[in-house]
């Protein structure tokens, strides 16, 4: 596989078919925690993480354990592996990284209920790609998710300034908001390079 | 806990959708028409029914540390039999549906609704919530999903309605359509719902 190949998987799982904006995964943390900038970020790189270690070790045991025989039990499997793997990472970080575990510290638990994770699995064998295409995919998907949290998450902050009608209050100017990036986003959809 | 107040609870005071504002990927990206909207409001009733009745029998033996891990085991294990069962009967609908079907298993309704209803209440409630929650995210899905087929396709569950002279808006069937409409619909229902309590109040 050539570094073009690789490059063009990239780009289109940060811009062309965000998570957010155009796939539509990973909606509840999204509109969950972006009230403010530095938790949205944590929270983009505690996934950026998960989505990368998750895309490799599903790779491993989709190639080596299910293969096609067992493929029924997919959603199983895949979900278990995601929800031990966090709990992994979450001890892992908490002996060896001690800071980078207080700062993602509460998000980490919540990824297993992002789909965005389960998400980038089920698209990683749906596509056919390879171990390393799982894991750039696995990992621009993240950077894609970070990126669209953190332009929300600025967006929202300005929003607590600005005057709107009453029953807008809260997660409907929010949504209105997500609409308008979320069309800025499709102007990402002409950029075919391959 | 009579069945209208849980009925009442899961369609208006504590829509999943509409006030909790949970299981929010299904809802915004399946409801590009009604077929989809309705299919994927069955499919999650069913799941959230079983999965909050078999939960509700097991609660005493679940222990509390690994529950969520359990409960997740058990929802995809309906989530399987859901995903098996439109790939061989239904689908068309399983095509277009997609790969939503397997990820309703990380839906937050239904880990939410075992988490708060049917880890601390009796199966026969239990199966009641599922059922109430359901219909409530089902409903909310209908209306979002005919909003969006009738502005973006001009058409309504596939029949036409405003006939071959209308240009279709585009957008509404594209996400920035989906998070618009959703916006739009919640500002309205919490204007209903603030004149209602309002009345209530006085």
């Amino acid at each position: 596989m050539s570094l073009s190949y690789y490059f063009s998987i990239a780009l289109s799982a940060i811009l062309i078919e965000n998570f957010i904006f155009v796939k539509f995964l990973g909606c509840c943390p999204f509109l969950g925690v972006s009230k403010k900038t530095d938790t949205a970020l944590g929270m983009g790189v505690a996934v950026i993480f998960v989505m990368t270690v998750a895309s490799a070790v599903t790779n491993l045991i989709n190639t080596f354990i299910l293969g096609t025989t067992y493929a029924y039990m997919r959603t199983v499997a895949f979900i278990l592996v995601i929800a031990a793997l966090v709990q992994f990472i979450e001890m892992f970080l908490m002996k060896s990284m001690p800071a980078l575990y207080e700062s993602l510290g509460i998000y980490l638990p919540l990824i297993t209920t992002n789909c965005a994770v389960l998400g980038v699995a089920n698209l990683n064998v749906s596509n056919g790609f390879d171990f390393i295409s799982s894991v750039i995919n696995g990992f621009s998907a993240g950077v894609g998710f970070t990126l669209a949290i953190v332009l929300f998450a600025s967006v929202r902050e300005r929003l607590e300034y600005a005057e709107y009608p009453k029953c807008f209050k809260g997660f409907p100017i929010a949504l209105v908001a997500a609409s308008l990036l979320s069309i800025a986003f499709m102007g990402f959809q002409g950029l075919s390079i391959f | 806990m009579s069945f209208f107040k849980q009925l009442k609870e899961g369609v208006l005071t504590n829509n999943p959708i509409f006030v909790q504002l949970i299981g929010m990927c299904p809802t915004l990206a399946t409801s590009t028409s009604l077929k989809n909207g309705i299919g994927m409001g069955l499919a999650v009733t069913f799941v959230l029914m079983c999965s909050n009745f078999v939960i509700s029998l097991l609660r005493k033996f679940i222990p509390s540390k690994v529950r969520i891990a359990a409960y997740i085991v058990i929802i995809a294990g309906f989530v399987t039999i859901v995903d098996l069962t439109m790939q061989a009967y239904m689908q068309e609908l399983s095509a277009s549906l997609g790969m939503f079907i397997p990820l309703i298993v990380v839906n937050c309704i239904i880990l939410a609704r075992a988490e708060s209803f049917a880890s601390k209440n009796k199966p026969l409630p239990s199966l009641i919530d599922g059922l109430t929650m359901g219909l409530g995210f089902m409903l909310a899905i209908s209306i979002l999903s005919s909003v969006r087929e009738l502005l973006g396709s001009g058409t309504i569950y596939g029949v036409e309605v405003f006939g071959s002279g209308y240009t279709p808006i585009i957008m509404m069937i594209l996400p920035a359509g989906g998070f618009l409409t959703l916006g739009m619909l919640i500002a309205l229902f919490q204007y209903f719902m603030g004149k209602f309590q309002k009345k209530e109040d006085a």
